[in-house]
């Protein structure tokens, strides 16, 4: 039987026209694009047609393009070259909300004696670019805002936080790697310094993503080594990756008016169903412009892990923002910055979509979480009594 | 994805006896909070002889916070109380083939909520609040606690007293006391005193040697890195005189890199009596 599979914010898919495009890479044309011979040759060839339709994806020159291993490595580097190529420059600006790719070299340069702003959420994970411009100073180094947020899928009013930091001649990250793919985004429209995506969140295969990096933008190497991607990123090139990485782009902008149709109306039939057979569950950022493809969802007195194991059980795969899932006993850092109550944050759920699925997967959900619901709630202590709320204790 | 073993996943999948225990003679004992993302109730039915005739639970948690509370009622059905008090909790997770050493804070739970529900038999007041004072504040964790987890399982890091507590497991502000704990139990060191070093009296030449050596090879990289420099101009006593060069010139945190920087490196390599001032 094959997976349920709504968690794409985690990961996807490889699309079986990817997974085409990379088997020749790993079978006879496996050159390397630095060697002179007609096999190396060719591989560049492979590269530079990568790197076009990434390009072409964004709306970007294709020598902006530098591929990477991943999300990570993208955010590491665009942080690093923005602090490197202004010493003196102390301050950083990002949110309480970011992906751990950025929060956690925040809090590193934090102890290296930088200084961060982090911009908080209201309740329904949305940023106030007013705070930006608040927080601007001179000696501001970087923006770093995530383009949408995995979580939550609550979307950044990214246009104007750009608009306002660029006023004030300061660089200007983005981490889009949950948007590429599932809203529109040019790069001609948008003036960002870096923006960082993933390969494997758009069907390509993991160990592959790309940095954007504008043209005069200055820039300083993360990884040194060889001269590959102009000096820019050292090592060999992962061609399979890569090449997968250009397939997966040309698919992802093609199938972007579905993700904006059919996928939502996928998504926004499951939101509507799982709130009018289940009470006492709410939307985390209900308010907010979300990704079409995201579903963030919680449900009072029972907890994510148990829920996820029991849809386990229906092989529907999906993520959960409670403690119990993440290794760390504070529900997910996301739904605390939006003040998510804690009787709801154990209990929430992420339902992330894709094209690859349809309404039956939809109906799967809508038939076994209602009644995965009641059970774990039968044996809560916790319930909605007629006398009010029964033996709650919050210490 | 946690590795829960077959029992942990049986008792997941079918509890045995959830639910609750009505009636005058029934005990109850309770645990956690929402806020904690896991708590237990523990409903005992005590017979004259003192034997344990039904256990039922009602659980808020993950899969072996369930699983814990359900092998917990089937272990305890048909005890004596007092063999029941002897429950630990590691008789608990052991029950299941193991869990996952950060899900050891479920059969923690288990063993409190038991303890509780005796506590509850025996007339005495329940569930006081936990003796002690009050370490790690986001999971409300006393010392005591913490004291009593090291204690029974043997624990010697701060990852296995979260693991097994939840204490440190939010904030990680409480993370400095929770070390002294552990090595208050571990060492017999009931007070961690303060090492205080004999003041080594450097000669002048010693410190002048030690000075320029930590400017040499620690300070001037790390101020190269910024475009800057630093030259050793004289050392008055224990004044250390130098000059900032390049970038440090007319940099408004220069003087922050005197004292936060050069000065406190000074402190630790040379001697405490150290003072930086420019030339």
């Amino acid at each position: 039987m094959r997976p349920i599979y709504l968690d794409n914010n985690a990961t996807t898919m490889v699309a079986p026209e990817v997974k085409d495009a990379i088997i020749p890479l790993l079978e006879e044309e496996y050159g390397n694009p630095s060697s002179m011979h007609g096999l190396g040759g060719r591989s560049g060839k492979y590269l530079a047609e990568a790197r076009e339709k990434v390009a072409a994806g964004l709306g970007c020159d294709p020598s902006e393009i530098i591929f990477t291993s991943c999300g990570t490595e993208g955010d590491n580097t665009a942080i690093h070259s923005a602090i490197e190529s202004q010493p003196t420059k102390k301050h950083i600006i990002t949110t309480r909300v970011e992906h751990p790719a950025v929060l956690n070299v925040a809090k590193h340069l934090e102890r290296k004696g930088y200084e961060i702003t982090l911009l908080g959420v209201d309740s329904e994970g949305r940023m106030n670019p007013d705070h930006l411009r608040e927080a601007i100073r001179p000696d501001t180094a970087l923006v770093s805002i995530m383009y949408a947020n995995n979580e939550s899928g609550v979307i950044s009013p990214i246009e104007e936080m750009v608009e306002i930091t660029k006023e004030r001649s300061v660089l200007f990250h983005t981490d889009a790697v949950q948007a590429v793919g599932k809203i529109p985004l040019d790069l001609k429209k948008l003036p960002v310094d870096y923006l960082v995506l993933s390969g494997h969140k758009i069907h390509a295969p993991k160990g592959v993503g790309a940095l954007y990096l504008r043209r005069n933008t200055p820039f300083r190497p993360f990884m040194l080594g060889g001269h590959q991607e102009l000096g820019r990123r050292g090592g060999t090139e992962n061609i399979p990756g890569i090449v997968g990485l250009g397939v997966a782009m040309d698919l992802a902008v093609s199938h972007i008016d579905e993700e904006n149709t059919r996928v939502r109306a996928m998504r926004d039939r499951l939101e509507k169903g799982l709130m009018a057979a289940i009470p006492d569950a709410m939307i985390n950022g209900a308010e907010a412009a979300r990704l079409p493809n995201t579903l963030s969802i919680a449900f009072k007195y029972i907890e994510g892990e148990a829920m996820l194991l029991l849809l386990d059980q229906f092989k529907i795969c999906a993520s959960s923002g409670s403690a119990c899932t993440s290794g760390s006993l504070e529900p997910s850092h996301v739904l605390r910055a939006m003040g998510v109550p804690f009787t709801y944050a154990h209990g929430s759920l992420r339902f992330s979509l894709s094209v690859y699925n349809t309404d039956e997967d939809i109906d799967l959900v809508l038939k076994e979480l209602p009644p995965i619901i009641s059970r774990l709630r039968e044996f809560s202590p916790f319930r909605r009594g007629d006398e009010g709320l029964d033996w709650v204790d919050d210490h | 994805m946690w590795e829960y073993t077959d029992k942990v996943r049986e008792h997941f999948l079918n509890p045995k006896n959830s639910g609750t225990i009505e009636g005058d003679d029934a005990v109850v004992g309770e645990v956690g909070s929402l806020s904690c993302g896991d708590a237990l109730r523990l409903f005992l039915k005590i017979d004259d002889n003192g034997v344990i005739e039904d256990a039922k639970f009602q659980t808020f948690g993950c899969a072996s916070a369930i699983a814990s509370s359900s092998v917990l009622t089937e272990m305890v059905k048909g005890m004596k109380v007092e063999d029941a008090e002897k429950v630990t909790n590691q008789d608990i997770a052991d029950a299941l083939g193991g869990l996952p050493k950060e899900k050891m804070h479920c059969s923690v739970m288990g063993q409190e909520a038991l303890e509780d529900a005796i506590r509850c038999y025996r007339g005495e007041e329940a569930a006081p609040a936990p003796e002690g004072e009050i370490v790690c504040k986001c999971f409300g964790v006393t010392d005591l606690q913490i004291k009593r987890a090291v204690i029974d399982n043997k624990l010697t890091t701060l990852e296995e007293v979260t693991n097994f507590t939840k204490a440190g497991g939010g904030c990680e502000e409480c993370h400095g006391r929770i070390g002294e704990i552990i090595d208050e139990i571990r060492f017999g060191v009931t007070e961690l005193k303060p090492i205080v070093a004999e003041p080594v009296k450097l000669t002048n030449i010693k410190r002048f040697q030690l000075v320029s050596q930590t400017i040499d090879e620690e300070i001037r990289p790390a101020l190269h890195k910024d475009g800057g420099d630093i030259e050793l101009i004289d050392i008055e006593g224990s004044v250390v005189i130098v000059s900032l060069r390049g970038a440090c010139v007319g940099c408004p945190s220069s003087g922050v890199t005197l004292k936060d920087f050069v000065e406190r490196r000074l402190k630790e390599t040379v001697e405490e009596a150290i003072t930086v001032r420019e030339a």
